[in-house]
């Protein structure tokens, strides 16, 4: 444990790329493979269910530093983190555990599950008293299920093939999947012989990049495959020795979400997998994907549901072919055999090819983009003809070239703060619109801004505060900012009737005044006829 | 009896003795506990701090006003009211101000620290029957290491860069955080280079005897210095300054209390955080006001209400009350003191 909270420290302090591999794969060459193991599982992502309600952590956190409840909420306030906050409260560490992480893990994080409160807090308290305060640390993160140390799959991936001399895209293959955190596993991973054995296993992902610059940077339109930028869930199909495995971007294993898709794996010959979007679908076009949400949020899927919001797997990609690894393949190869599969599968399969969009300039392209829109696509997607599917997010062979969002002039009406790195700064925001004279709350966004503007808008709010309700102010309305967000719907769940979607903060218009600000009715316009 | 300080729009005000104690405002009679700008107003008529503060104040009041200077412990009358400064250990010639009026003890601690400091006279406790006390770091999340193993903590990242090849830039408040890291750090693992604002009170420093590393000042340095290996001292606001660029490969660290808390330091972004405060910390804070022995307790700038709720709590009258200081700020509005040596 000791080795871990020191790379957590380690990975914590530095805000460089090569610093953080340095400091995980000088601990993959030292540390167990027990400890790799759960170390690799953490430092990906993956976390254990929150084990202990953090009311009753923070109440033997509190016995244990010997303060009142509302000092205590003082200090969280303060802090922004309930793992820190807690390691900061206790009393100075008389201690330091040298247990390895997967002896805390295995014997004392699991088992919490079964135990009952007296056994949980008997055992926390043991363990705060045993440890440093960088352990605490640690342990209070993997407790409360928060463990984010800013490091990318990719990144990991990256240190383990230093430390491994295994090569990377190898690596990362075996990190995909539902694997276990065992001793085996990481000495699997780190093995140079390759006896891959998990039909389950899903590719990691070939993601694009937003174009920058003018699209005629790339050089001649012949050169670049081009299809629409569809808007749904990005997944692989997969079918091997007879069983099918639907994959999100997420990592998550989502047959079961759709039986469709489950239903099509079947249709696809032995060893395929495909890479695509899952989409609402119906009468050859997308639904919004406020639909999908519908959908996703039901536990049951019931008859009516699946009538409703049917879904597709809008397939662009080849990556295994007759159990083949196919990613270094040409774009075209894969694509003819892609289309040979999908035709093949029959038109009730629910596969879709993703349809080519042609254009003999960029310029004629530039015009067909304008239907995006109104096709329910986010934009195109291009693709340069004879590269291969690559690992992660690379720039050059794969751009997305998406039409500009919807923006809106809003006013900043309530703020309240952040959490994790914003911690005791006003960072998350609402913006209202003019409805008749008053401001509706219309969005809320928490990205767009530079610190220094951050900082700007935290004084602000710390002297225009006309209300509070608890950590939430209601501020004069003076700051007007440029909301840009991708899509817009109606809903009877929002006080102004509309939903946008992914909205974040275009620019702060400082040359603005409130009553400056766009009204109701001019982002009614905004929303598709219906 | 009525209260021998009230607080009036420009400061803190004592009507018996015709005195403010570090107002914000210009006024005819300024009672100074230190010269950081948040205690310190320019233009006022007349000032009275301690001997070993005057060189400070007057570099940052320029040439206008009368400066009285005491000894540590010596008395002014006003009016019928004893003042006497005493040692509070925040930067050089900082001091807690006690006043004494018809058997009446107020103690005005301004910014205080309880740890050790070789660069300035270590608090010294006052009893009183009223102390004012700072809450910059009144929760107890606050509590700082050893300062030796903060200086430590600098060291070994100054020697980790140098081997890695790259400058160390530390960012810490010009007047009296710098002085105390060149009086603890050691100079023998590189050049020490400085900010203009931070070589400007090192001078004042050491013209009163204080022992500093060498320092050079960055800007008059060759072209072509070799940055390698150095430790560069610059003031928190020089982060995002161009002057930055000169010194190539670096690391950034910042010393201040507030790295106790892992959002303040991501959000700046800077690479390493040294809890490193002038201030003191919550166990300091409830340690001095105990040791003051007064039953009542002024809580000022910081987190006031919950250390007056917290002393309240404790048995003790407390009051929160609204002041402009700022207490330690590591971020936007330190004051303009970019001043050349």
């Amino acid at each position: 444990m000791k080795a871990f909270a020191d790379l957590y420290a380690a990975l914590d302090e530095t805000t460089k790329t090569n610093e953080k591999i340095a400091a995980m794969s000088s601990y993959f060459r030292s540390a167990p493979p027990a400890d790799i193991s759960w170390a690799v599982h953490f430092l990906i992502g993956r976390r254990p269910k929150r084990l202990i309600p953090t009311r009753e952590l923070a109440a033997w956190a509190i016995e244990e530093a010997k303060i009142p409840e509302w000092l205590f909420g003082e200090s969280y306030q303060a802090v922004g983190d309930l793992a820190e906050t807690i390691a900061l409260l206790l009393p100075p560490a008389q201690a330091t555990s040298s247990r390895p992480l997967h002896e805390w893990v295995e014997q004392r994080l699991l088992p919490m599950r079964d135990w009952d409160d007296r056994a949980r807090r008997e055992s926390m308290i043991e363990a705060w008293r045993e440890m440093s305060d960088r352990q605490r640390f640690a342990w209070n993160k993997l407790i409360t299920g928060e463990f984010r140390v800013g490091v990318s799959q990719n990144l990991v991936v990256r240190a383990l093939a230093e430390a491994s001399g295994v090569d990377a895209n190898v690596l990362a293959h075996r990190l995909m999947g539902d694997w276990q955190p065992t001793p085996d596993f990481a000495t699997e991973i780190l093995a140079k012989t390759t006896g891959d054995a998990d039909v389950s296993r899903p590719y990691p992902f070939c993601l694009a990049y937003p174009l920058e610059g003018t699209v005629e940077e790339l050089g001649p339109v012949h050169e670049w495959q081009i299809e629409w930028k569809w808007d749904g869930i990005r997944s692989q199909l997969i079918r091997r020795q007879w069983r099918t495995f639907l994959w999100s971007r997420g990592e998550e294993l989502i047959t079961d979400r759709f039986p469709e898709l489950a239903a099509a794996g079947a249709l696809l010959p032995e060893g395929t997998v495909l890479d695509g979007e899952v989409l609402p679908w119906k009468d050859g076009a997308p639904l919004p994907f406020t639909e999908m949400q519908r959908r996703i949020g039901r536990k049951e899927l019931g008859s009516k549901i699946l009538a409703e919001v049917p879904v597709v797997l809008m397939a662009f990609d080849l990556l295994e072919h007759g159990g083949q690894d196919a990613r270094e393949r040409s774009l075209e190869w894969r694509r003819a055999e892609l289309e040979r599969i999908v035709a093949a599968a029959g038109p009730e399969s629910h596969l879709l090819a993703s349809p080519l969009v042609e254009g003999a300039s960029w310029e004629e392209l530039q015009r067909t983009r304008e239907e995006a829109r109104s096709r329910g696509v986010e934009g195109f997607m291009l693709k340069r003809r004879g590269s291969p599917y690559r690992v992660g997010r690379r720039r050059g062979d794969w751009w997305k070239w998406k039409i500009n969002p919807y923006s809106v002039d809003a006013v900043l009406i309530y703020a309240q703060p952040g959490s994790g790195r914003r911690a005791s700064l006003f960072t998350d925001y609402t913006f209202g619109v003019w409805d008749q004279g008053e401001l509706v709350p219309f969005a809320k966004a928490y990205s767009g801004l530079t610190d220094d503007e951050i900082r700007q808008v935290d004084a602000f709010v710390r002297n225009h505060t006309i209300e509070k309700f608890g950590p939430v102010r209601r501020l004069k309305p003076e700051l007007v900012f440029e909301l840009a967000f991708e899509a817009i719907q109606r809903s009877s769940r929002h006080r102004s009737g509309i939903a946008v979607r992914f909205p974040r903060i275009a620019r702060w218009r400082t040359d603005k005044k409130a009553e400056d600000a766009d009204t109701i009715e001019t982002v009614r316009a905004l929303l598709p006829p219906g | 009896m009525d209260n021998l300080l009230e607080r009036q729009p420009d400061g803190l005000y004592c009507a018996a003795g015709g005195f403010y104690i570090d107002p914000w405002n210009p006024v005819e009679r300024a009672v100074i506990t230190h010269a950081h700008a948040d205690h310190l107003c320019p233009s006022s008529k007349r000032y009275l701090c301690t001997r070993a503060g005057e060189a400070l104040l007057r570099a940052r009041i320029g040439s206008e006003g009368l400066i009285e200077a005491v000894d540590y412990g010596a008395s002014v009358t006003f009016d019928g009211v004893r003042v006497s400064l005493h040692p509070a250990g925040h930067i050089r010639g900082s001091a807690q101000i006690r006043l004494e009026y018809r058997g009446e003890i107020w103690v005005v601690s301004g910014d205080y620290k309880l740890d050790a400091d070789s660069t300035c006279a270590p608090f010294d406790p006052v009893p009183c029957h009223t102390f004012v006390t700072e809450s910059t770091f009144g929760l107890p999340i606050f509590r700082w290491l050893e300062p030796t193993e903060a200086l430590a903590a600098i060291n070994a990242w100054w020697r980790g860069n140098r081997q890695a090849g790259k400058a160390s830039v530390l960012f810490a408040y010009p007047l009296g955080k710098a002085q105390r890291v060149l009086a603890g750090v050691d100079s023998s693992i590189g050049p020490i280079y400085t900010h203009g604002a931070v070589e400007t009170f090192n001078r004042l420093y050491r013209d009163a005897g204080i022992a500093l590393a060498a320092t050079q000042y960055a800007r008059s340095a060759p072209p072509k210095t070799d940055w390698t290996g150095a430790l560069i001292l610059a003031p928190p606001m020089a982060k995002t300054a161009p002057w930055l660029r000169r010194f190539g490969d670096f690391s950034t660290g910042l010393a201040s209390g507030w790295m106790r808390i892992r959002g303040t330091r991501r959000r700046r972004s800077i690479d390493r955080g040294f809890v490193l405060s002038d201030h003191a910390d919550w166990p300091a804070l409830l340690t001095a006001i105990r040791s003051s022995g007064a039953r009542r307790v002024w809580v000022t700038h910081g987190y006031r209400a919950q250390l007056a709720r917290w002393l309240e709590e404790s048995g003790l009258e407390a009051h929160a009350i609204d002041t402009q200081y700022e207490g330690e700020r590591d971020d936007a509005e330190l004051p303009s003191d970019e001043a050349e040596p």
